[in-house]
Parts: C-alpha cells; sequence; structure tokens
C-alpha cells in the first residue's frame, strides 16, 4: 500500500506554491472584471468577411453610444451582442453570491459533522472548499494578468459548481474512511492511507469523465462559454486533489498534533 | 417485482421521455419546443430601478406589485411572445427584470417600457398678471386622470389626416369629462402627459358622449405607442434602466450548435471511457447515462426549464454526478466480487455499501443548488439571473442522477448477472 500520508510536507508544497502564487498576482494585479461587475458597455460586432470582434466601453452617455453603433452600422458591421451594464449590479450579485457561498459553507459543515460524527471531518471538508476556490480565483487573477481574461458572472457560476463538486468529491473520500475505521479500526494515518488508495482509481476515473466533457467544450464549444469551461476544468483538477491531499491530510494532521498534545 | 418486470418498466418509461424530448414537427401540449434562454436563443434583457423613495413603506409592495403588472401588460401589447418580467429586490432597491425573447433592438421596448405615462387633464386658468398686457396662464390639474381611461385606441384626425390617440372614459370619467368640458365653454382644456401638456385644444362645448381624442404632433408610431402605454396604464412609480443586454440570433444559434456539438463530443468520450474502463459494466452505466440523458431533456420540457448556459453547465455537473454513482458502484463490485460466493450477491452488496457515499455527497450536493435556486424567494439571495439557472438544473439533474444510477443501472445488472448465470 502507498504511503499517501507521508508526503504531505509535499502535498502542503505544491497547495501552498499555486495558492501564494494566486494570492500574490490577486494582491499585485487583481480580477480583470468585465462589464458584468464594473459596469460599461460591451458591443460584439460580426464584420462582412465574417470575422469577429468584441469592444469594451467604460459607462458611457446615451448619444456618445449611439454614434459608435451608427458607425458600426456604416460600416455594415452586424451586432451581434450588447451589453450595457449599470455600475451598480455587480456588487449586489457577489454580495448575494457570497451570502449564497457562506450559509451553503455552514450548511455543509453541519451535514458533513453530521453524517460522519465529527466537527473534524466537517471542518475539513470546508476548508478543501476554501482551498479549491482559491486556486481558482488566483488562476483566474494570473490568466486575467498575462491573457487578459476577464471574470463574470460564468466564472461566478463556474466557482459555485466546482464547490458542489469539491465536496461530493471529499464526502466519497470521507465514506471510506468511514467504513474502514467501524471495520477494521486501528491508527487513523493507516486508515487514512488505505481509504486514500482505495478511492484513487475511482476519483481519476470520475475527473476524467468530466474532464473529457470538459475538453471537448474548451475545443469545440463557442468562444462564450470557453474560459467558463477552463474555469471548471481547473476546479475539477483542483477538487479531486484536494478530497485526499488537502482535507484528509488536514484530519490526520489534526488527529497526529492531538496525539502529540495528549502525550505532553 | 422481478428485476425483469422493472426492466420493462424502465424501458417504458425511457420510450414515453424519448417521445417527449424529440423534436417535432408540429409542437403539441405534451411535446413543445425546449425553451432556452436570451443568451442562447438571442434577444434582450432590460433592468428597471423603481423609485420607490416617495411611496410610503406599507404601499410598497403592492405598488410593485402594480408595476410589475403594468410593464408587463404593456409588453404584452406590444406584441412580443413569451415575454418574462420579473420583480427583484436587494437592498431597498426595487428591480424589474424584463426578459424580451427574439428583440434584437431593446431601444423600441426601453421607451415603451420606460415612460411613465401619466395622462392627466387640466384646466387653464388665467392668473391676474401686474402687467396688464401680458396675461399669464396657469394650469389646474382636475380629477380626470388615466385611471378613468376604458380604452384607447389609434385613430386619424378628421381635419388634418394626421394619427392620433381617441379616448373613451369610464361611466365615471365620462361624467368628469362632461363637467370640465361644461365648466370651460370657450377656453383651453390642457391634457397633460408626464408633466408636459400634449395638447391644449379649446372646448367648443359640453361633450357628454364620454370620448375625445389627443392631437399632438404624433408619428403613426408614436400614436400607436402611447395608446399601447394608455391602455396598460401609468406606471405608479418613476422607472429608469440600469442594465440592457441583448444577444443577437446569430450568436445564440451558433452557442447552441457548438455547445451541442462539444456536448455530443464529449459524452462519445465518456460513454467510451465507460466501456473501456468496466467492460459490460460500463455497457450498462452508459445505457444508464442515456436513459439519464432522455429523462432530463423530458423533464426541461415538462416543467419547463428555461434552458441558458450556465444551466447547461449544471447539467454537464449532474452528468459527472450520475457517472460517478456507477464508477463508486462498480469499484466497489471489483473489491467484493472475490469475497462473495455469486456474483448477484457481490452486486448487492456493492450497491448497499457504495449508497451511503452516494447518498452523503449528492445531499451536499443538493443542500448548495437548494440555497442558490432559493425556491422561498429569500431576499438576501438570487432571486432571478443565471445563478439561478445553473442550480436548478443542477438540482434536477442530481435527483434523476440517482434514479438512473441506483434504480436504472442496478435492475438492469441484475437482470444480465441472473441471465449470465443460466449460460
Amino acid at each position: 500500500m502507498i504511503n499517501w500520508m507521508k508526503y504531505r510536507w509535499l502535498y502542503l508544497v505544491i497547495s501552498g506554491t499555486v495558492i501564494l502564487s494566486g494570492i500574490f498576482s490577486l494582491l499585485k494585479w487583481g480580477l480583470k472584471y468585465g462589464v458584468d461587475f464594473t459596469g460599461g458597455t460591451l458591443i460584439e460586432y460580426k464584420f462582412q468577411d465574417g470575422k469577429k470582434q468584441t469592444f469594451k466601453y467604460s459607462p458611457m452617455g446615451e448619444e456618445e453610444l449611439e454614434k459608435i453603433r451608427l458607425d458600426f452600422k456604416n460600416q455594415k458591421a452586424e451586432e451581434v451582442r450588447f451589453e450595457n451594464v449599470g455600475p451598480s449590479i455587480g456588487p449586489e450579485l457577489v454580495k448575494k453570491t457570497i451570502t449564497a457561498i457562506v450559509i451553503s459553507a455552514v450548511g455543509i459543515l453541519l451535514w458533513v459533522s453530521l453524517r460522519f460524527k465529527s466537527f473534524k471531518f466537517g471542518l475539513s471538508a470546508v476548508l478543501g472548499m476554501l482551498h479549491d476556490s482559491l486556486v481558482l480565483i488566483g488562476s483566474f487573477s494570473l490568466l486575467g494578468h498575462f491573457l487578459g481574461v476577464e471574470v463574470d458572472f460564468l466564472f461566478v457560476t463556474a466557482l459555485l459548481t466546482i464547490l458542489s463538486f469539491s465536496v461530493h468529491d471529499t464526502i466519497v473520500n470521507y465514506d471510506r474512511i468511514r467504513e474502514i475505521k467501524k471495520k477494521v479500526g486501528g491508527e487513523f494515518y493507516d486508515i487514512a492511507n488505505e481509504a486514500t488508495s482505495e478511492t484513487m482509481v475511482r476519483s481519476l476515473n470520475n475527473s476524467f469523465t468530466i474532464i473529457f466533457m470538459l475538453l471537448a467544450l474548451i475545443l469545440l464549444g463557442g468562444e462564450t462559454i470557453k474560459w467558463f469551461a477552463v474555469a471548471l476544468l481547473i476546479g475539477t483538477v483542483s477538487g479531486t486533489y484536494s478530497s485526499p491531499f488537502v482535507s484528509v491530510a488536514i484530519l490526520v494532521t489534526w488527529d497526529r498534533i492531538g496525539k502529540r498534545l495528549k502525550k505532553v | 417485482m422481478s428485476p425483469l418486470k422493472k426492466v420493462i418498466l424502465i424501458f417504458v418509461l425511457f420510450l414515453a421521455c424519448l417521445y417527449i424530448s424529440l423534436p417535432l414537427k408540429k409542437p403539441n401540449k405534451i411535446n413543445n419546443d425546449l425553451k432556452l434562454g436570451l443568451d442562447l436563443a438571442g434577444g434582450s434583457q432590460l433592468v428597471f430601478e423603481a423609485d420607490t423613495s416617495k411611496i410610503s413603506s406599507d404601499k410598497k409592495s403592492s405598488s410593485l406589485e402594480s408595476l410589475r403588472n403594468v410593464i408587463e401588460r404593456r409588453v404584452n401589447l406590444f406584441g412580443i411572445s413569451e415575454p418574462n418580467v420579473q420583480t427583484s429586490n436587494f437592498q431597498g432597491k426595487d428591480r424589474i427584470v424584463v426578459e424580451l425573447p427574439g428583440i434584437n433592438d431593446a431601444k423600441e421596448a426601453q421607451a415603451l417600457i420606460g415612460r411613465t405615462a401619466q395622462l392627466v387633464f387640466a384646466e387653464v386658468v388665467e392668473v391676474p398678471a401686474k402687467d396688464a398686457t401680458n396675461p399669464s396662464t396657469s394650469l389646474r390639474t382636475t380629477s380626470l386622470t388615466g385611471a378613468d381611461l376604458a380604452e384607447s385606441s389609434v385613430t386619424f384626425d378628421q381635419n388634418t389626416g394626421k394619427p392620433a390617440v381617441s379616448l373613451t372614459f369610464t361611466k365615471e370619467g365620462g361624467e368628469k369629462f362632461a363637467k370640465i368640458t361644461g365648466d370651460n365653454v370657450g377656453k383651453p382644456v390642457a391634457i397633460v402627459l408626464d408633466n408636459e401638456v400634449v395638447s391644449a385644444p379649446n372646448v367648443q362645448e359640453k361633450i357628454v358622449g364620454g370620448t375625445a381624442q389627443i392631437t399632438g404632433s404624433f408619428t403613426l408610431d408614436e400614436a400607436k405607442k402611447l395608446s399601447i402605454q394608455l391602455n396598460a396604464g401609468a406606471l405608479p412609480v418613476p422607472v429608469k434602466v440600469v442594465e440592457e443586454r441583448t444577444i443577437g440570433a446569430t450568436l445564440g444559434a451558433e452557442s447552441i450548435s457548438k455547445s451541442i456539438i462539444a456536448g455530443l463530443v464529449g459524452l462519445g468520450m465518456v460513454i467510451l471511457f465507460m466501456i473501456l474502463a468496466y467492460g459490460k459494466l460500463g455497457l450498462v452505466a452508459d445505457i444508464g447515462l442515456i436513459v439519464f440523458g432522455v429523462i432530463t431533456l423530458a423533464l426541461y420540457k415538462l416543467i419547463p426549464v428555461v434552458l441558458t448556459l450556465p444551466g447547461i453547465a449544471g447539467f454537464l455537473l449532474s452528468v459527472g454526478m450520475a457517472v460517478d454513482s456507477n464508477i463508486l458502484i462498480f469499484e466497489r463490485f471489483k473489491e467484493e466480487k472475490g469475497k462473495h460466493s455469486t456474483i448477484s450477491d457481490a452486486l448487492e452488496v456493492s450497491f448497499g455499501r457504495a449508497w451511503d457515499s452516494i447518498r452523503d455527497a449528492n445531499v451536499a450536493t443538493l443542500l448548495t443548488a437548494f440555497i442558490l435556486a432559493n425556491p422561498l424567494d429569500w431576499n438576501f439571495l438570487h432571486t432571478s439571473g443565471p445563478v439561478r439557472g445553473f442550480a436548478i438544473t443542477l438540482a434536477l439533474g442530481i435527483a434523476i442522477s440517482l434514479f438512473t444510477g441506483i434504480i436504472v443501472s442496478r435492475n438492469l445488472l441484475r437482470l444480465f448477472v441472473k441471465e449470465k448465470k443460466h449460460d
């Protein structure tokens, strides 16, 4: 059996590097917000040669806007998308989403704690969730700085999807720990190792099926959902990784520290 | 019930759902078209913010409701098919979200919806001026307003041939109008729309018929819009546009066709992968997945669910979870196969064991979906918009995946394993 939990330092280094570079990028460059958040105007035109181009403007008056639209009309460009958003909408949606996330995090904390009869399990699952959201938000800060990728409402949806997926995956791992604990018992460290080995194939296979779907969407889907699919892909990889190597690893560390404290 | 009977039942259900989900040339009551959101079908979304600062708090919700009704009536009179008008509230700011499928120029709709259209009749009274050579006048509003209208329509002025708007009053309104005209013979009566005098014709004689005509310098289009606004009633509170989104039909169609191709390719890869990884078991899971897809599509049409891009994401996630249920069972089956005397024993044990994790994991996801979908319309959560569409398809997908993952796959496998013993 592979001694997964022996390499907890490595997981800490991997997660730490990814999250810290994300946080660094967030602090230095922030996120590149789309019109959904900042307000303003986004117009996409299809020109006569079939090429499409998106133009973005900061909030402006009605007349200026009409002038721009008329200009494109004269070039015989077809307007395929027009979004004009007041700057007040964005923060509201973010606020509501954060409220929703906090409530579901508390709900999940309670549900997992109840099902696994331990607050430790609940808290570690929520920490895994936090890990995945930090990875995703940090990655998009980097993508925004280097490739100009913007975050919009679809990104918010992707974030929510990943939170659900992360917990779903973690619970499957936990379930195996619960079962081995009940049937065989023994040191938590060993139980965690065995459970990780036994669920590894399932976790990978399941993630592969989702990754196939997402790769198809990224490569073949339209431009509108490309970065949305990328966000889901990053989240899926992170969510699969975090179940054993963050949530379970935290449980093992917690267990060890607790034992050491008891000895002292 | 024997597994065979259950499989037959499932097959009947599958056929029924297949009938509903397949597109028909002539949509009927059960099988109509899949409802697509604006981001897929093309159309406009307008968000209005209502200025409720002058309304006392106890009347706020009723006036917002009547605001919504008036806007909906205006949109309906404008002849837009299947519009969606919703109220939403956040931190004291009241909003009306108007979705107009198929409308690619929102300007016109915006002008139609956004105007208050408060109609008042006013008497013109002379104000005694200090300077006798320059008498000034002022308006004194009467009790006759747009609320006294029974109907309004477009006509043409008999003298000039220009478009005009004819008004027919209610009985009470007609009496008021008769009194006003009777009191003001030889004097002008002003017709005031949104604090602006549209026209102020001189009254020749008392008018008792209960009809009147507004002749301003209208174009035919303006007259038509004004008549719609008057028919629908005045907005009880002023509104202003805070958001406008239009997705052209071509972009929507492109999004759909690309998403469908990508979805099919992705699904094909998943099906192939399951067969490669789990052999015949994988094939059973694939059948379960197809049943899942068909039932989901049928329910989208029956409920109906308005499908948007985030909604598609919710669907994809639920596909992932549907496959996951199968993978959990099969991985367990691999382990249990050696431990039990018969394969069907191993199968039953695997289903039982896997169920614990499937249940706990899916309940957690359902919990999140429930909060995001916000079925109780709590104000501090999303009451409309993309996130809700996502949550609804996700919740629906999980419910169906529990059914296909457990009942469909399980009975198919039972049948499959039994027949294997007869070999």
